[in-house]
């Protein structure tokens, strides 16, 4: 009896899971069923109906937000992922015994921060004091592609800061647990050949946790392509194929919490839709980096949950 | 590294305090990367700083008593009022959340721990921690598709609470999982040699064993909940008053509140945004501090 129990409750896990999935694609489905998975995916017109009877009656191409997506999440890992594994060595390698834990807490609580907070914060002051740096680069840059045009006050680039803030206690708190399982006889082994501290970390720290850094970016990865409210706040909400890294640009998870309240039935499926896209986005990220990860034993510590 | 075997032997003897340029230059390096690193953490801490004290600094100006009980006024550009309603909306809705999720996922961490052997443990450990991964948006999707739509209940706390409650389920499932491991196995054999059965060791031994940390995973739940908006958008919907029902009528929330005037162009609801945004920095800042006491306390912590 009592084994059962508990294990129904484990169950319920999977259980919600698999309901996710069927009741939010049961609603999609009329979307993909007239556009079609390509359509859907790669269709850059994106022309809300207004049917109220199930019919669907406008164009709902999504590449402009799942670009947008996958653009925003891209830049913030470019910024994130290094800044994770500098982190992660200081705490694991360098830091005074005394400081490691109130310094590992101290990143951690980044991670408790709500991504409405991130949003006001990023939307209200950090766009004021990044404007002129954007401008200057802008300006002074103008000769690269996508360079040069209009600079705008929430743009891409923003975004991609705000995010890479919020993803980066938990790309930190996997490498330093990936980090700190590398054998102390290794790192012994190194020193007594004469390897200076950067040498150790560089050939055998680093070299030895490839796999968990590369699972701990997805993890964080991850998390940056479903953000939905701090993203809403900072990155103008404007969809446009342009690609300009300090123009407005939309993504799938703030499309969906911008569009919703005023969306008639008809749209509501389309946004339904853009979730199940994202959904499945996610969880091939999410698999994939837990298959890496998992390998590595339980992560532990208020950023990994 | 250098190798120093190939070097020609009609070399001077050399001192091994005399160190080549490869040595200084490789020692230049160590100091630089060491440097950047812990700028690299001065770096990352700027941004907490940045936010508690932005949060504090804005939103100390409209806080206060009043702030925290009088609903917001009709004219988002009227100065004054505050976000009681959303005080109690959140707090509604949190309660209810944990009330669902903690004792679902305090027995599925049971299982995941006390019946190993099972064939179940590992899909279900795997896809608890994908499921922490998924969307907080997409889980508002589903509520409102499963609970709003098919169930008809209509935006309001119930759906609200429930996407509250699928979010916070993985996260109290992995921390009471972390616990119950924590739990010696000296205390189990001790029981079951007594002659114990499984639900008698779980329920008298472990559980009580357990408690505080228990408490901990409960708490971080709370302050994850608690700054959640994206689902509640889609679920409770928001307003501007008080709303005791459980169905029927759209239930506000402080991030909800704080996400609408912050997206306005108001000036006065602009300001009562950043008082909600210090309203609930401070309390998931409390939760958050709070569970790590309370786990330290604990005497299972090995670490």
């Amino acid at each position: 009896m009592f084994r059962a129990f508990v294990a129904g409750c484990g169950l319920l896990v999977l259980v919600i899971l698999a309901w996710m999935i069927i009741a939010t694609t049961r609603d999609a489905l009329p979307v993909f069923e007239k556009e079609g998975i390509v359509g859907f995916f790669l269709g850059t017109e994106w022309a809300p109906g207004n049917a109220r009877d199930g019919t669907i009656t406008g164009e709902y191409g999504a590449l402009e937000f799942l670009a947008g997506t996958i653009y925003v999440s891209i830049m913030a890992m470019i910024i994130a992922v290094p800044m994770a594994i500098g982190i992660a060595l200081y705490l694991t390698e360098l830091a005074p015994r005394r400081l490691r834990k109130p310094l590992t807490y101290m990143v951690d609580l980044l991670a408790a921060v709500p991504s409405v907070v991130y949003g006001l914060v990023g939307a209200k002051i950090l766009a004021g004091v990044m404007l002129p740096l954007w401008n200057a680069i802008n300006d002074n840059l103008a000769f690269l592609p996508f360079l040069g045009g209009t600079v705008r006050v929430n743009n891409l680039s923003l975004g991609a800061l705000v995010l890479a803030i919020m993803v980066l206690p938990i790309i930190s708190a996997v490498t330093r647990e990936v980090f700190a399982q590398v054998p102390i006889d290794e790192r012994h082994a190194a020193f007594g050949l004469g390897a200076t501290r950067w040498e150790v970390m560089r050939h055998v720290v680093i070299h030895r946790s490839r796999a968990g850094i590369v699972g701990g970016s997805m993890l964080g990865l991850g998390r940056a392509l479903g953000e939905t409210i701090a993203v809403l706040l900072v990155l103008g909400a404007n969809s446009r194929l342009l690609f300009e890294p300090f123009n407005t640009s939309q993504t799938v998870a703030a499309q969906i919490a911008a569009a919703f309240k005023e969306a008639s039935p008809e749209y509501i499926r389309a946004l339904v839709a853009l979730g199940v896209a994202l959904f499945v986005l996610t969880l091939i990220v999410n698999v994939l980096s837990r298959l890496v990860v998992n390998r590595f034993g339980n992560i532990t510590g208020d950023a990994s949950i | 590294m250098t190798s120093t075997t190939d070097r020609p032997s009609t070399d001077q003897p050399r001192s091994l305090r005399d160190r080549t340029a490869n040595s200084i230059q490789r020692e230049r390096k160590d100091r630089l990367v060491k440097a950047a690193l812990l700028a690299t953490v001065a770096f990352a801490l700027i941004p907490l700083a940045f936010i508690l004290s932005a949060t504090a600094y804005q939103g100390l100006g409209a806080f206060g008593w009043e702030f925290l009980t009088q609903p917001p006024p009709a004219n988002p550009n009227e100065e004054g009022g505050g976000y009681g309603p959303m005080v109690f909306g959140t707090i509604y809705m949190v309660g209810l959340a944990v009330l669902m999720s903690v004792p679902l996922g305090v027995a599925a961490a049971v299982f995941l721990v006390e019946y190993k052997e099972s064939k179940l443990v590992a899909p279900i450990r795997f896809f608890t921690d994908v499921m922490t991964g998924v969307p907080s948006i997409f889980v508002g999707l589903f509520v409102f598709s499963a609970l709003v739509i098919d169930a008809d209940l209509f935006f309001g706390t119930l759906p609200g609470a429930v996407s509250l409650a699928v979010l916070m389920l993985p996260i109290v499932v992995r921390s009471s999982e972390e616990v119950l491991r924590l739990v010696p196995d000296d205390l189990r054999n001790a029981a079951y040699g007594l002659g114990a059965r499984r639900r008698q060791v779980v329920t008298r031994v472990v559980l009580p064993a357990a408690g505080p940390g228990l408490i901990t995973s409960a708490m971080l739940a709370v302050a994850r909940g608690a700054g959640e908006t994206a689902p509640l958008l889609l679920t409770a919907l928001g307003g501007r008053q008080l709303v005791f029902e459980l169905t029927g009528r759209p239930q506000t929330a402080l991030p909800l509140q704080i996400l609408d005037d912050a997206r306005g162009a108001f000036q006065p609801a602009i300001e009562r945004a950043w008082a909600g945004a210090f309203t609930l920095m401070l309390l998931v800042l409390l939760f958050t501090v709070a569970a790590r006491v309370i786990g330290r306390r604990s005497q299972l912590d090995g670490r």
